[in-house]
């Protein structure tokens, strides 16, 4: 379906409209562009374009014991939501697609849930349980609440790259005497493992990225990177945050990256 | 094709009744083995998202002094600041979907019509900011739109402003910050239904005299009302709830639900009144969700499932 040599209407004919439409992609990418830019800014003063270069940004970010120690807490759970969110939504979205149970529907408005409920709900909610059972500012408490929030992102994943996937060859894998797990592990697994990888990254970046939630339940020695940030900016405009922005939007890029290129092995 | 295929070939050659049987177990075992692939994602929704939301329903149905009583939901119609609350909130999310449509429209339209490459282009236009924090991304628009930010430091270079815009810190920030944060939200389901939408129908009008803007008029704009609608929906239902850009650019001016929602339960500690604040706005939540799924039959939830 390719639409300029199917309508009679030129591309000249369009300028308007590329404008337009250049101009709202403009507004889209312009505050990450200047984010960058400004990180490597030698003032304390927000001029754009800056009129000295320096790394001192990343300096302060990288020489802080306080913006450290939250990097590493972010990058540990993050990394532990992963392994724990991605085989969780992967089995459960094997399960949905097999749909032979009833109430799938149920079953995958609940997995999808967090995705919808207000997240702030999530957030008092999830600190008020973990006030009760000792798991407020622990890594375990926050992995598990990040697990919630990654799990439809693999759920979704996976269950798109099942969608493109025959499952009659696993089985077929089975009516030749393979068991069920040898089945899955040896024929569906290597066909579905770009969607696992990518709902994997997926799982990561929404730990890495995740805010309201942390704000609760993160503190003291399990400060996250994005609950000290918030911090940060509600006192002042502190220029370190824009060195720390780049890098967590270089992290975007670079996951995201990574997860297109497996999709295409798909 | 064979299903089940070792307890079906086993008791293939026995009388008819067993074979009903064992295909039975076999389907029982089946059903079991699903639910046990499902459980233990469901085990921590339901543990983390269930369970503390049905307390919290709970605990607002007390006052504080631990009788049952409805005063939790009394006070959003007697307090003043409540009713501000809503209406701020409702204000909002209103006037950013509104932003979204707006801008998001021509945008997806135009990605609709650009030839299969550059469409994947632009489309990282869309998709880098979806994925880049929220934070990040209110950082930025602190910079550029503060007192002492980039854009009233370039008008005042200029000469065109002698004193700084309030851009930051007030409505105009909040729905600023937002819009840029949702419109992704809109654009992508929005997109997808539009490369839906068959050239040949255009085509056809076209050939039957047609113009260009009354087939677009006529034909795909009607044909784009489903992707449209879902957008709307999805932005409007996060921006209700929204907290962290409110929280960070309405200068303690602009008061949104979610953020009354933090003050309750962290500033004053009063969990009956965090409670109810979340409850309505679960259920208003729901409420527009189901009415849309209703009306239209697909699930909002699109957005995350195709980048």
């Amino acid at each position: 379906m390719s639409a300029e040599n199917a309508l009679p209407i030129s591309h000249w004919q369009r300028l308007w409209l590329y404008l337009l439409g250049g101009l709202v992609m403009l507004f889209l990418i312009a505050p990450s562009v200047i984010i960058v830019i400004m990180s490597f800014s030698g003032s304390t003063l927000l001029q754009f374009p800056p009129e000295q270069w320096s790394l001192r940004w990343y300096e302060s970010y990288f020489g802080s014991v306080e913006w450290r120690d939250a990097t590493i807490v972010s990058v540990k759970v993050a990394v532990m939501t992963a392994i724990v969110a991605t085989p969780l939504g992967t089995a459960a979205a094997y399960a949905i697609n097999a749909g032979t149970l009833r109430l799938t529907g149920a079953i995958n408005a609940l997995l999808t849930a967090s995705l919808i409920i207000p997240v702030i709900l999530i957030g008092i909610g999830t600190f008020f349980l973990y006030a009760l059972i000792g798991l407020n500012n622990t890594l375990t408490g926050l992995v598990i609440a990040h697990t919630v929030q990654a799990l439809p992102l693999v759920v979704l994943t996976v269950l798109s790259g099942l969608r493109s996937y025959d499952m009659s060859q696993e089985m077929v894998a089975r009516s030749l005497g393979a068991g069920r797990f040898a089945a899955f592990f040896q024929v569906t697994l290597p066909q579905l493992r770009f969607s696992i990888v990518s709902g994997a990254l997926f799982a990561f970046i929404t730990s890495f990225d995740e805010v309201v939630v942390s704000l609760f339940i993160s503190g003291g020695e399990t400060t996250t990177l994005t609950r000290r940030m918030f911090n940060a900016l509600r006192d002042q405009i502190d220029p370190t945050i824009a060195a720390i922005s780049t890098c967590l939007i270089v992290l975007s890029i670079v996951l995201l990256s990574a997860a297109q290129l497996f999709g295409r092995g798909r | 094709m064979s299903v089940g295929s070792a307890s079906l070939d086993h008791a293939g050659r026995s009388d008819g009744v067993l074979n009903a049987d064992a295909l039975r177990a076999d389907a029982r075992r089946q059903a079991l083995g699903l639910l046990a692939l499902l459980s233990p994602g469901l085990f921590v929704v339901f543990a983390l998202i269930i369970v503390p939301i049905g307390w919290l329903f709970w605990l607002s149905l007390f006052d504080e002094t631990g009788e049952l009583s409805l005063v939790n939901y009394a006070r959003f119609f007697e307090q003043a600041s409540y009713i501000k609350t809503f209406a701020t909130t409702f204000k909002v999310a209103f006037v950013v979907t509104g932003a979204c449509v707006l801008f998001g429209y021509p945008l997806a339209y135009m990605l609709s019509q650009l030839p299969r490459r550059a469409a994947s282009i632009c489309l990282i236009f869309v998709i880098l900011p979806f994925w880049t924090s929220v934070l990040v991304r209110t950082y930025a628009w602190l910079v550029i739109l503060q007192r002492k930010g980039l854009i009233n430091n370039w008008l005042i270079d200029l000469g065109i402003i002698g004193q700084p815009l309030p851009l930051a810190n007030n409505f105009a920030g909040v729905v600023i910050g937002m819009t840029h944060i949702m419109l992704p939200f809109l654009v992508l389901p929005l997109y997808a239904s539009m490369k839906t939408i068959d050239v040949d129908c255009l085509c056809a009008g076209m050939n039957l005299g047609a113009s260009p803007a009354a087939t677009f008029r006529q034909i795909f704009f009607p044909l784009s009302l489903p992707g449209l609608a879902s957008g709307v929906v999805i932005v409007f239902v996060l921006g209700l709830g929204f907290f962290v850009t409110p929280a960070l650019m309405g200068g303690g001016k602009v008061i949104m639900w979610a953020m009354r929602m933090e003050q309750a339960t962290s500033l004053y500690s009063n969990w009956g009144a965090g409670a109810a604040l979340g409850v309505v706005l679960l259920a208003v939540t729901l409420a527009l969700l189901s009415l849309f799924q209703r009306l239209l039959g697909a699930r909002a939830t699109g957005v995350w499932s195709r980048r």
